[in-house]
């Protein structure tokens, strides 16, 4: 695939008169999602001590941009919330296979004097927080949702992702899903032309928006929940399609009732259920189905089933979401066509 | 003398504007001070940052570790360093030829030549391209042909931006050499190689090398143009036995960028320290270059 | 080779007519500096064909439209910079304002004589310390230092001033402020080093001349050094004002990525070097040449600058002659 560069690898190791275990050694090279990057990080720390001979390099750069160095090979495998376009998949000749890793939930974290923990946000608030009609804290629509809680008389600065985002792909679904107005002027996708205003900041990865609003008060951005769960960053109470005010964190039911199909994608833009929190989304790891060293697709499939065993085990500490059982059996199963 | 014996008033009016005068100047001087004074502020602000937030983080196990991920404690920028002296080192070892051997030709060989001129053009107006352009430079001719994010596409991006450098200050060394000297030799009956080996680099190497130091100092610093050819990495280049160049290459400046956007304060304390090592890398470089530089007669 | 005349080896002189290989070597070495002085044209020329040829498609497509365009939404295939060529003037021009200030007020402090010749030193070494720190770091300090630092002094102003259009929104944390102040920081060394040599080339006749006709120190300073200097000041403040557009790092950390245009020193807003820094690890064919374009328009902008900044150094130069 990459004969200079195993050629250079090669020399290299020639001249500094390695081992012979250096040619077993397998590097695989992936870049994408921010969202579940900590976890995979974890992942792949944990599994190179377990396997000394195997090296996984995640780079967290956002959705799109992983999507973008799969399609010019420059990495073995991506990651990506909002899984792939069509168009993108009908140029890898060598067929995609998608596999959803994890689930996460994606919060509304918010940076406020005082610190109050907890503030509720009624559907049609939140998404005109976005749209950029509700302005202040103390706007009339948020005091009458959070009695007993004193709102500061802030602008609200609205933070959201500078990058190609799967995050935003989610968020931006869901909205459009509750928010008529907002499907229609903004829609959703992995970039959103939200509106001009001097209260809306962008800054990269779920990272950069999870310090922006540590750093900026009166600021709300959209995050994964582990992200808001790490930083110590308060986040808000939101309310789903059943009325209920919910909070992230309090487990995968949401998930259970979702069938995946055979390409492994299924959305839930406003799932159903009183405990349902209303931003849940699986996020997918992105292979070729055919690869041209066979040993790296072996090892590929070897982190793949790291990350369905040890590795689900780690999710839920870490604020992300285990896989229902089920899911686990059908990722297993499709993991056999990398080759 | 007619103004004395004629005035019978004295002269307040202009005593008075003499006075105003000096006053104004005083005041001026006074605003001079304090513009010196204020714009002394933020070097001694960064100093004073680096050296409080990075310095007590600095420690042996922060240069030899690895990167933390997102949420763990610990960790160091081992592979950033290395990464980072690796990446200079393949820009130096492109630039410096290049850039020595084009000062030769436009201090001494054909200084009036139209090939120097256009090349001295050349020279000044890429010192002023911004460093972004370095990296879709060498993005678009490496990264793209060679299918990967890598060390040596890092390395010509930095080399792109320390060519221009060392051109023009190895000219202006070069052609400080007293012709005397030059005249001399050639009247020995030495070939042109032999007066730029034996009278003009020995000569001119002092002020050539600062030139040299001050671009790979320059280099050290730069982040925009490693942003998307070298990437980042979490792992050493070189591990268990393999050397890895053709892939993603860790660098200082990319980490404290990465880190400075991370929600954890483990990461920001490392992007202190990082910063700290970067920007005492650069000063050392600096002040050597000064003292080798220093004009000895 | 046919000699023109016949050298007889001298035994007792160290001079001696070059040996047949020595002439060899001479040429290879000539050959390899003209390569070295070809490389550095082919860069330039390369440059301009990687970035401009990568730019037709999209100016193809999108026309001088793409530069009057406010709206940046890759969904929609839908690309205009105007909102960041403003951004990159804008946040330039202050740090200018700011910079050029400090940076001649600097200048004009280390060579008026106001400093004994070492403590003069002193600052001289602080300000070209100044220069070394990378961007990179000034992004970092900037993050946690400007912005929590003028936060209490912009809420003030917004609050009273409010009315002023440079100070309608409220500052938000990242914006044109603290991005123009680290910038202004960014450019003074550079400012006022050249500053600097185009006041001491300014001949001390004429400082003398302007003291024996009674002027104060400070008259003689404003009536007559920076009059007769004025060229090269102003060559120095065009090669700032190149730096700072073409600065990336600390601008894409403490701008804020917003894409719009405003008046106001608080709101967010971008910069065609923050753009193409986040943008571009991200680019897919068709967003590359769109970038590919906005490249070329960040190139053109600072090439004219510069160009313009080193002319009138020229001409200053001449003139000091």
């Amino acid at each position: 695939m990459k004969p200079f560069m195993f050629a250079v690898a090669g020399a290299a190791a020639l001249v500094l008169s390695s081992s012979a275990l250096a040619q077993e050694r397998i590097r695989l090279i992936g870049s994408g999602a921010s969202f579940p990057a900590p976890l995979y990080l974890a992942w792949f720390k944990d599994l190179g001590k377990k396997n000394p001979n195997l090296t996984v390099d995640y780079q967290s750069k956002g959705s799109g941009a992983g999507i973008q160095d799969f399609l010019n090979k420059t990495v073995d495998f991506a990651a990506s919330d909002s899984a792939m376009s069509k168009e993108d998949l009908a140029k890898v000749p060598e067929g995609v296979q998608l596999l959803p890793m994890t689930a996460g939930e994606i919060v509304l974290a918010y940076n406020l004097p005082g610190n109050p923990k907890g503030i509720r946000l009624p559907r049609e608030v939140y998404s005109n927080i976005f749209l950029g009609k509700i302005t202040r804290w103390n706007d009339a629509r948020i005091t009458a949702a959070n009695p007993g809680v004193s709102l500061p008389d802030l602008p609200i600065t609205v933070v959201v992702r500078a990058d190609s985002s799967g995050t935003t792909a989610v968020f931006s679904k869901h909205l459009a899903a509750i928010n008529d107005e907002f499907r229609k002027t903004l829609g959703e996708g992995n970039t959103v032309n939200w509106p001009a205003s001097d209260k809306f900041i962008k800054s990269p990865k779920n990272d950069g928006v999870t310090a922006t609003v540590r750093q900026t008060p009166g600021a709300i951005g959209y995050i994964e929940y582990a992200f808001a769960k790490l930083a110590k960053v308060d986040y808000a109470l939101l309310q789903n399609k059943a009325g209920q005010y919910v909070a992230a964190g309090s487990g995968g039911e949401t998930l259970a009732g979702v069938k995946l199909p055979p390409d492994m994608v299924a959305w839930l833009p406003d799932p159903d259920g009183a405990k349902a929190y209303p931003i849940t989304s699986y996020t997918w790891m992105i292979f070729r189905k055919s690869n041209a060293d066979p040993k790296k697709a072996q090892a590929m499939r070897e982190m793949v089933e790291y990350g369905l065993t040890h590795g689900q085990k780690m999710a839920d500490a870490m604020g992300y979401i285990p896989l229902p059982a089920t899911v686990v059996d059908q990722v297993r199963t499709a993991a056999a066509s990398i080759k | 003398m007619r103004n004395l014996s004629v005035s019978d008033q004295p002269a307040p009016s202009l005593q008075r504007t003499l006075a105003g005068r000096s006053l104004r100047s005083a005041l001026l001087s006074g605003l001079a001070w304090a513009c010196a004074l204020i714009a002394s502020v933020p070097l001694f602000s960064v100093l004073y940052m680096l050296i409080t937030r990075g310095g007590s983080r600095l420690s042996w196990e922060v240069l030899s570790e690895l990167p933390p991920a997102g949420f763990e404690m610990g960790g160091g920028f081992g592979n950033a360093l290395v990464g980072t002296f690796v990446m200079v080192g393949i820009a130096a070892l492109i630039a410096i030829p290049v850039g020595i051997l084009a000062g030769i030709f436009l201090a001494v060989l054909g200084p009036g030549s139209k090939l120097a001129t256009m090349a001295r053009f050349a020279a000044k107006t890429l010192t002023g391209l911004p460093s972004i352009l370095a990296g879709v430079f060498a993005y678009a001719l490496v990264v793209l042909t060679t299918g990967s994010y890598s060390a040596p596409a890092g390395g010509v991006a930095l080399a792109v931006l320390m060519v221009p450098i060392v051109v023009l200050t190895a000219e202006e060394a070069l052609k400080m050499v007293p012709k005397v000297m030059k005249d001399a030799a050639y009247g020995m009956g030495c070939t042109r190689t032999q007066v730029i080996w034996k009278i003009v680099l020995p000569t001119g190497m002092p002020a050539v090398l600062t030139g040299v130091m001050l671009a790979v100092a320059r280099a050290a610093g730069e982040t925009a143009p490693l942003l998307f050819t070298a990437l980042f990495s979490n792992y050493w280049l070189y591990q268990d036995g393999s050397l890895e160049l053709m892939g993603p290459t860790a660098s200082l400046a990319v980490l404290i960028y990465n880190f400075s956007g991370m929600p954890f304060d483990n990461q920001i304390e490392l992007a202190w320290a990082a910063s700290l090592v970067l920007v005492m890398i650069v000063l050392v470089i600096n002040i050597v270059s000064r003292i080798i530089g220093r004009p000895r007669f | 080779m046919n000699k023109p005349f016949a050298v007889l080896p001298l035994h007792d002189s160290v001079c001696q007519p070059p040996t047949a290989t020595q002439l060899v070597v001479d040429r290879g070495f000539r050959g390899l500096c003209h390569l070295g002085v070809f490389l550095i044209l082919l860069l330039v020329v390369a440059l301009v064909v990687e970035i401009g040829g990568k730019a037709v498609p999209g100016m193809q497509k999108y026309g001088t439209g793409f530069i009057a365009g406010t709206v940046w939404d890759p969904n929609q295939l839908q690309y205009g910079i105007l909102p960041a060529i403003w951004g990159t003037l804008y946040s330039s021009l202050l740090a200018l304002l700011i910079g050029g200030f400090f940076g001649v007020m600097m200048a004009i402090f280390l060579t008026q004589d106001f400093l004994p010749p070492r403590l003069a030193a002193v600052f001289r070494t602080i300000i070209e310390l100044l220069a070394a720190i990378p961007s990179v770091v000034y992004g970092l300090w900037g993050i946690f230092v400007v912005i929590p630092a003028i936060r209490p002094l912009a809420d003030w102003l917004h609050q009273t001033l409010g009315w002023l259009p440079f100070f309608k929104s409220s500052l938000s944390g990242p914006g044109l402020l603290p991005a123009a102040l680290v910038l202004a920081i960014m450019i003074l060394p550079t400012i006022a080093a050249v500053s600097q040599d185009a006041l001491r080339a300014v001949p001390l006749k004429t400082k003398q001349a302007a003291y024996g006709m009674g002027a104060t120190h400070w008259e003689a300073i404003l009536k007559v050094m920076l009059p007769t200097a004025a060229t090269g000041i102003f060559g120095a403040l065009v090669l700032g004002l190149g730096r700072a557009l073409g600065e990336t790092m600390a601008l894409a950390m403490l701008v804020g990525n917003s894409n719009q245009i405003s008046l106001s020193l608080f709101s967010p807003a971008n910069t065609l070097a923050a753009l193409l820094a986040l943008n571009f690890p991200e680019a897919g064919p068709a967003e590359v040449e769109v970038l590919m374009y906005a490249s070329l328009v960040l190139m053109l902008i600072t090439l004219v600058v510069n160009l313009v900044g080193s002319s009138i150094m020229l001409m200053s130069q001449q003139g000091a002659k």
